[in-house]
Parts: structure tokens; sequence; C-alpha cells
């Protein structure tokens, strides 16, 4: 009977792990520029990942392997947002602000190809670039 | 169930391989390789449990550290080289 149980909510969280992983993915091409892109991957990285890593937990039960995923999940919840702060950091300095015109340019094309009516429109008024 | 999530992963992985391909900025290419490199990890650990094979997971722990010192590696290059730097801001 346990045996059953543990199938099913190990399932359970794989299953929703893998969905978060899938919609981070996918939200790595829909959102317009590189800020927004970051936050679309830090949903797959840290719920995608966790959700998939506690399903494998409830799944191997209470051994070594089990305290090997602990380790592998305390690791990426601490040093994902580590790393894409330090990206962002760089991102920022090298120039690409959030309203740069880089940035600009490729919500403009977004909104002018109309792929989503939640495209941000392009900030009018802004002084030349 | 395993193998189910482990093709999502692979779905996952594809779509990502297409931004790295397309971002227009090193940024972008160096967030989803980020991104592939934890995905690595999963396919990894579930891999290990589809096998019964628990070896897997030490490869997965040991790719986590790589892949996050990959990461500030390519980082801590772009900032001091200056390769392609001036290319998408134009200054």
């Amino acid at each position: 009977m346990i045996e059953i149980a543990r199938d099913i909510v190990g399932g359970l969280f794989l299953a929703a792990g893998a969905a978060f992983f899938l919609i981070g993915a996918i939200g790595m091409h829909r959102m317009p520029e590189l800020f927004s892109r970051i936050h679309a991957a830090s949903l797959a990285d840290t719920t995608g990942v966790g959700l998939i890593l506690i399903g494998l937990m409830i799944h191997g039960g209470f051994s070594l392997v089990t305290v090997k995923l602990v380790f592998l999940l305390m690791f990426m919840l601490f040093m994902g947002p580590v790393a894409t702060h330090a990206l962002a950091a760089a991102a920022l300095q090298a120039g690409l602000k959030p309203g740069s015109p880089t940035t600009r340019k490729q919500v403009a094309a977004r909104a002018t190809r109309k792929v989503a009516a939640h495209a941000a429109p392009p900030r009018k008024g802004r002084g030349k670039a | 169930m395993i193998a189910g999530a482990l093709l999502a992963v692979l779905v996952a992985v594809a779509l990502l391989v297409v931004r790295v391909l397309r971002g227009p900025t090193t940024f972008d290419r160096l967030l989803a390789a980020n991104s592939i490199g934890n995905a690595a990890i999963v396919l990894l650990a579930l891999f290990g449990f589809l096998t019964e094979r628990p070896e897997f997971l030490d490869l997965g722990l040991t790719y986590a550290l790589l892949n996050y010192v990959g990461t500030f590696a390519v980082l801590k290059f772009y900032r001091s080289g200056s390769l392609g730097a001036g290319a998408e801001d134009g200054t």
C-alpha cells in the first residue's frame, strides 16, 4: 500500500516539476528582452528542478540516494539566484540597461509583430537614447 | 513516470538550445546555457533513477558545481576581455 502511495505522490511531484521546467523554457522565448528572460529562466531553475528533485526523493525513500538529492537541491536553490544575479550585474555593467535601445528595439519588434496581446508597447516620449 | 519527466526535460532542453542559437546578446546565450546545465543535472538524476544506478547522482552533483563555475568564468572573461563587448550596445 505504501509503495503505491509513494509512487503516486512521487509521480505527481515529478509531473509538476517537469511542467514548471517546460513553462520556464517556453518563457525564455516569450519574454521580449534579457531581463524578463532571466525571470523566466529562474522559474525553471528553482521550481522546476526543485519539484523534480523532491519527487525523486519521495521515490527514493530513506537512503543514501535521498541524502545526495538533498545536497543537490540545497545547492541548486542557493546557487541559482547567485548566478542569475551575477549575470544581470554583468549585463547592466556592459550597458544593457532594461530600458536601453537594444531592449527597446527588441520590445518594439515584438510589439509590431503583435505576437501576444500582453506584449509591452514601445515606450513613447523617452529622450533620444 | 520518470521516463515522462525525462522526455519533458529533453523537450525543454531543445527549446533552450533554440534560445541559445537565436539569443541576440551574449547574455541571453549565457542564460540559456546556464539553464541547459541545470537541465543536464536533472536529466542525470532522472536517468540514474530510471536505471536504478545511484552513481549518476554523484555526476549530477559534480556537474552542478562545474556548470556554476563555468557561468562565472564566462562572466569574468566577458568583463575583463572585451571580445564582442561593444557588439550590441554600440558604445
